[in-house]
């Protein structure tokens, strides 16, 4: 593992130099804020239940399914395309280190991204001087777990990259594997075909699943330690897949 | 090997790669079969250290395969590679420490500067920093690319950007450096370019190239591997080639008269002279004729003494030399030709041009 700094540092550059990087933060940071401003909108009206930390993500899936594709849909299906995959593995590296390099540069940047909009907040803190409006639990809980799913989220992505030679199509398969593991599990959940008993193991899958009830739990600051294993388990898992899938279209050529 | 445990092999590996092998690059029975298709069966063939090996074949014969191979980039079906006495198979990482590669249509990235690849590339290749930055300096001004040093390499045109190939592939100074078609692309003064800089590592790395550009192979390369269809067909030096395949000599004369009687009257200087083409008169009253003879010196002032003493007229004698691309068109049509026969053997009368059926294939 001794080349990852160097792997890391230039997937890092590499990223700040994408174009592709900016649209994607300008889109998120767009997004947010016009969703903070909603909520200070909402919140110099009657007084509201949930402190704005909680409300503030709500609607983490959405820039979610867009900023992460337009992160790592670039990073393996861009080197396989160029053929430079073949000048990087042919250098003392392993497949292991660049995907893992992959992964940690885009997940670099996703946490930045979000770790910004805390700007947010502190210009709440700042100007209105309420006490009220800042609940720490709900915003640590927050950030914590976006920082948590990110790494799920990234994953899949990475994945993504690694099964084709073409951007667009890794950025949509992206896109498609996160909208339904986030919104297909929130509305599986809901639904009754899964109370029959033949449907019961799957109603377990997707309740333990279910990543909207992870961040309401992470969110009233119940940092449950089964969605984290989910989460770190789910990361390492795409991750091998991704390993495995560069190495797997070596072998069969 | 089967029943040492694992830690006695990699022990014994390990320990031969350490005695010094006089072969730089040792193939031996490689094969490598993608699906159902044969890529390359049974290639063996070794690199003296220094040397600068050529490899040549139609397309599809199985080079860039046989060149990943060497490279470990893909691994193969059967065979032994060794890289400097290092086992590709059993261990890659040492190989590749060993090894500069430019790939075919020399894949670079688009958005960074030369010397930031070049730095980026270094750090991959373990060179040590503080030596990187000295060595990067060296290897830009062998390959002239110090006007260009801070440029995007997706800004450069095609002979940069080879250059910049080759001047990552020997960054690390390997011992061995393998490059697939150095010069498609290039314009003759920039192919002069590269054939210097190629012809400048001899002695100290070992070099194999790949290439269709024959007349670039048969100056730069001491020795020559032509492939096809996944087999060696032929090698050795140019002129042991020439040898092997043609065997003869042949001698283009302009003369006026009757070429009828000219084997006769010239068995006196070499018993084996036939003549193989003449042409018909032109205005003048001259016309080409081609002989073979089967000596190997130059007969050239013997023939011409003969004939003027016979009194033909002479207006022109030259000695044609086979050239790489005669042998290699000869040496991949005589495989094709082995192999016919055998897979169709009813079609010989409506089938007159087997190379044209074999150009047709992958």
């Amino acid at each position: 593992m001794k080349h990852f700094p160097t792997l890391l540092s230039h997937e890092i550059r590499m990223l700040l130099v994408s174009p592709a990087t900016y649209v994607a933060a300008t889109l998120f940071l767009g997004f947010m804020g016009l969703i903070f401003t909603k909520i200070l909108e909402m919140y110099s009206g009657p007084p509201q239940e949930n402190s704005p930390a909680n409300v503030f993500f709500w609607l983490f899936w959405l820039p979610v399914c867009v900023m992460v594709p337009l992160l790592t849909m670039k990073c393996l299906a861009e080197e396989r395309r160029l053929g430079t995959i073949e000048t990087l593995l042919t250098t003392p590296v392993t497949t292991t280190e660049v995907v893992l390099a992959k992964f940690g540069a885009a997940y670099f940047l996703y946490v930045a991204l979000w770790g910004t909009t805390s700007g947010f907040f502190y210009i709440l803190k700042k100007f209105s001087g309420d006490a009220r409006f800042l609940d720490s639990g709900p915003l640590v809980g927050g950030y914590l777990f976006i920082a948590v799913s990110g790494m799920l989220f990234v994953a899949i992505g990475v994945f993504a990259s690694s099964v084709t030679r073409n951007q667009s199509v890794a950025g949509i398969l992206s896109c498609v594997i996160l909208a339904s593991l986030i919104l297909g599990g929130n509305a599986l959940s809901d639904s009754t075909w899964l109370e029959h008993g033949i449907l019961r193991p799957a109603k377990s899958v997707i309740e333990y699943a279910h990543v909207f009830a992870h961040r309401d739990d992470f969110a009233r600051g119940v940092i449950d330690t089964r969605h984290v294993l989910f989460y770190l388990s789910g990361t390492v898992l795409a991750l091998i897949f991704s390993i495995l899938s560069v190495e797997a279209k070596l072998l069969h050529a | 090997m089967g029943s040492c445990p694992w830690f006695a092999t990699s022990l014994v590996s390990g320990l031969l790669s350490l005695v010094p092998s006089d072969s730089a690059i040792e193939v031996s029975h490689l094969v490598k079969t993608y699906g159902g298709v044969t890529a390359v069966s049974d290639i063996s063939f070794n690199v003296a250290r220094g040397e600068i090996v050529g490899f040549l074949g139609p397309n599809g014969a199985g080079k860039s395969t046989t060149m990943r191979i060497l490279t470990g980039y893909l691994p193969a079906t059967s065979g032994v590679v060794r890289i400097c006495g290092v086992p590709v198979a059993t261990q890659p990482d040492e190989t590749k420490r060993r090894i500069g590669y430019m790939p075919e249509n020399n894949p670079l990235p688009e958005d960074m500067r030369v010397s930031e690849y070049m730095y980026f590339r270094g750090r991959l290749k373990e060179v040590p920093r503080r030596k990187l930055g000295p060595r990067i300096d060296e290897v830009l001004e062998v390959c002239d690319l110090k006007r260009v040093r801070h440029k995007i390499i997706g800004q450069l045109s095609k002979g940069y950007r080879q250059r910049v190939g080759i001047a990552e592939a020997i960054l690390a100074e390997p011992p061995v450096i393998i490059m697939d078609e150095p010069t498609i692309g290039l314009d003759p003064h920039q192919i002069l370019i590269v054939r210097d800089l190629i012809a400048s590592l001899r002695g100290r790395m070992t070099v194999i190239i790949s290439s269709h550009i024959l007349p670039e192979i048969e100056v730069t390369c001491d020795r020559v591997l032509i492939i096809n269809q996944g087999r060696v067909v032929a090698q050795g030096t140019p002129a042991e080639l020439r040898r092997e395949i043609f065997g003869h000599s042949t001698y283009r004369i302009d003369l006026a008269g009757n070429p009828d009687q000219l084997t006769a009257a010239l068995a006196s200087v070499d018993a084996t002279i036939r003549l193989t083409t003449q042409t018909d008169l032109d205005r003048d009253g001259f016309r080409r004729v081609t002989l073979t003879t089967n000596r190997e010196e130059d007969l050239g002032e013997a023939l011409l003494r003969n004939l003027l003493a016979n009194g033909t007229r002479v207006r022109a004698l030259s000695r044609a030399h086979p050239t790489l691309e005669d042998v290699f068109l000869a040496a991949t049509r005589r495989s094709w030709d082995a192999v016919a026969p055998a897979a169709a053997p009813g079609r010989g009368n409506d089938d007159p041009r087997p190379e044209t059926t074999a150009r047709h294939g992958p």
